[in-house]
């Protein structure tokens, strides 16, 4: 039993400070929707308002067909899963999953079916009598899952829950939560500071910034067509190279842009005609600029620093006038700090930032 | 290398020296000096006289004994559990972070302050017969007056009346402490699971104290088995010792009659009866950590 959340023009103050401002949000049933950004963007303070945990300042938050923001956390039909599990520690497993069916007066009979379909699912059916404090935090991490699971909730609430396990099992609960996902089809609702975290999951990626929706859109979106300098400098690791942009002039179907160190370029890309370079960047990623072989001449960059991934080298460089860039190459590569390597950009992958930050996509890009 | 490091512990043993001589010269020596004297007839004006168990004997075969036992039962009986579940009821009610629950948390814990001679001055104020407070309040709803401090039963209860609201501010400050390491997203888990303001404090927040509610039990029993002052001062054990404490008991063998042997005695029992309500107290609460719902 999914359901669509709705967040119409959601503010949220504390005091004259202002936490979110105006946000918007419709999310699909069945959905995986992602809320990134940097810490303090306000992404969990937008999940614990639709969760009752925070008031509403202004604006009003459905779910389903119900206007959910007067009402009490217990009463609006969503599970939350916390950063910090949030288990009741003197109680075992299966009381921890069975105490919110408890409270709404569930028949023992059918809390004992839900509970142990749930441990079956999550495999911590041989846990159901130890409590919290025997429990690793990968299975502790479950049983706050299952928490949930048992309520058959109309939408799942995800606050930041896979940070406080270790990488390897990070990456494995990621996979299970996909697959969780891909078995419920509930809606979900998951806050993250994780870029991997959010590629891997969303459906759709909510970028939040600075009190602010940033963009919303699959993470290719998100990643490929960044709507503005923050979402393209945030997502991706590297992050995304931003060179300064000296002039730009119409050029046949497309522009020529100077930019600094690299000589001009010229994109097949479609500006608005106030558009203006003072201030303007050009944006490319460092799997979109290639090393060119020995004797083939490009652009010049020196290499300062190389960090060997295995399955990919990252070449951090200055080009001739010293603006730094990040360029891949791949894992076998033979470069060394020092180095004078030729370079060359995919023109097709290239962005290009206004001084408001909007962006402006290369066709074909 | 190993010599050097054996010279050295020993050389630490100095550091912890000015502690051990205390410790052993007011409190280890004491307690086994009083057990000596507990075996002794002695008056503490002349060498004493080993008698074996007979001041132990003699003890307990005094009705006086056996009155001051009993009316100490009853006074940590009633005192403890009401200690106990006030001091709760107050730091669940003012642990929040408004100015007048900070300062609601000083006025109930300034009455620990006072010195016993204060508390019970104040307390005689209100149970005095004629000019008291209670008196008054009686008159003016047209009650006959009752003598708190000189009638059998209510003089014990008056006693009692001084000594919680003397002693509340510990109990309430250790719950209080307790309360504020309760982790507050149990408590958003507890609202999401549609838990009722009833369910939260059988179910959450008593279990997430008990060991605290434990500790406060024991230390109430140890500290309220050693009434004295309150009684001697407002009721000085009247009327025909129905209000007459152990420590009272004591004290009056020892340092009125001069049977020090006998009061040592009386005291080596004393220390049983509070090691044993205490270790029961523990032994119950381990058992069943959980409070019911």
């Amino acid at each position: 039993m999914s359901a669509s959340i709705e967040i119409t023009n959601v503010s949220k103050n504390y005091g004259t400070l202002t936490v979110l401002d105006d946000i918007s949000l419709s999310i699909k049933p069945g959905e995986f929707v992602v809320f990134l950004g940097p810490s303090g963007c306000g992404k969990s303070t937008l999940l614990r308002m639709i969760a009752g945990l925070e008031d509403v300042t202004a604006g009003t938050i459905s779910v389903g067909d119900q206007r959910v923001d007067t009402l009490p956390p217990g009463k609006r039909g969503v599970a939350m899963v916390f950063q910090s599990y949030a288990l009741y520690p003197h109680m075992t497993v299966a009381q921890n999953m069975s105490f919110g069916l408890e409270n709404i007066k569930v028949s023992k009979e059918e809390i004992q079916r839900r509970v142990h379909l749930a441990a079956e699912t999550l495999e911590i059916a041989h846990l159901l009598d130890r409590k919290p404090q025997k429990l690793s935090g990968g299975q502790r991490q479950r049983v706050a899952i299952g928490r949930a699971i048992v309520k058959e909730p109309k939408a799942f609430l995800f606050d930041e829950p896979l940070s406080n396990l270790d990488a390897a099992l990070r990456g494995r609960t990621r996979l299970e939560l996909a697959q969780l996902h891909a078995r419920l089809r509930s809606t979900m609702v998951f806050v993250t500071h994780d870029q991997v975290e959010a590629m891997t999951l969303a459906d759709r990626i909510v970028v939040m910034h600075n009190r602010k929706i940033e963009q919303i859109g699959t993470p290719i979106t998100i990643y490929r067509r960044p709507a503005t300098r923050f979402v393209a400098g945030f997502v991706g690791s590297p992050a995304m190279n931003f060179i300064p942009v000296q002039n730009i002039s119409q050029n046949g179907n497309g522009v020529a842009i100077d930019a600094s160190g690299l000589g001009i370029l010229n994109a097949e890309l479609h500006l608005p005609t106030a558009f203006s370079p003072e201030g303007a960047a050009l944006g490319i990623r460092a799997e979109d600029i290639s090393v060119l072989p020995a004797g083939q001449s490009g652009i010049p960059l020196i290499v300062e620093v190389v960090e060997r991934l295995g399955d990919r080298t990252l070449i951090y460089g200055r080009l001739s006038d010293g603006t730094k860039l990040t360029a891949e190459a791949d894992g076998r590569a033979q470069v060394n700090a020092g180095d004078r390597l030729e370079i060359a950009l995919d023109i097709s992958a290239i962005h290009l930032f206004g001084a408001d930050g909007v962006a402006h996509h290369a066709v074909g890009g | 290398m190993a010599e050097s490091y054996r010279r050295s512990h020993w050389g630490h043993a100095v550091f912890v020296l000015p502690y051990l001589t205390i410790f052993a010269l007011l409190l280890a020596f004491p307690l086994f000096w009083s057990v000596w004297l507990s075996l002794h007839k002695v008056d503490l004006f002349g060498p004493g006289r080993f008698v074996g168990l007979g001041n132990y004997a003699r003890v307990l075969a005094d009705p006086v004994f056996l009155q001051a036992f009993r009316n100490t039962v009853v006074f940590v009986a009633l005192s403890v559990p009401t200690l106990v579940a006030l001091g709760l009821f107050l730091a669940l009610a003012l642990n929040r972070t408004t100015r007048a629950a900070s300062f609601l948390r000083g006025l109930f814990f300034s009455s620990s302050v006072l010195s016993v001679a204060i508390v019970t001055l104040i307390w005689r104020f209100v149970f005095i017969p004629g000019e008291g407070l209670m008196p008054l309040i009686f008159e003016q709803l047209g009650l006959q007056p009752i003598n708190f401090l000189s009638t059998a039963g209510w003089s014990l209860f008056s006693v009692g009346v001084a000594t919680v609201w003397w002693c509340i501010g510990l109990p309430m400050m250790l719950f209080l402490a307790a309360l504020q390491q309760i982790p507050g997203d149990l408590y958003e888990a507890a609202a999401l699971d549609n838990a009722s303001p009833w369910r939260v404090l059988t179910r959450i927040t008593l279990p997430s104290i008990a060991r605290t509610v434990m500790l406060v039990t024991v230390i109430q029993i140890v500290m309220q088995f050693q009434l004295f002052g309150q009684a001697h001062l407002m009721t000085n054990g009247g009327p025909s010792g129905t209000s007459r404490p152990l420590v009272m008991y004591i004290y009056e063998v020892g340092f009125v009659r001069w049977d020090v042997g006998k009061g040592a005695a009386a005291s080596e029992l004393l220390f049983l009866i509070i090691l044993c309500a205490a270790m029961v107290q523990y032994v119950v609460s381990t058992r069943k950590p959980e409070v019911a719902e």
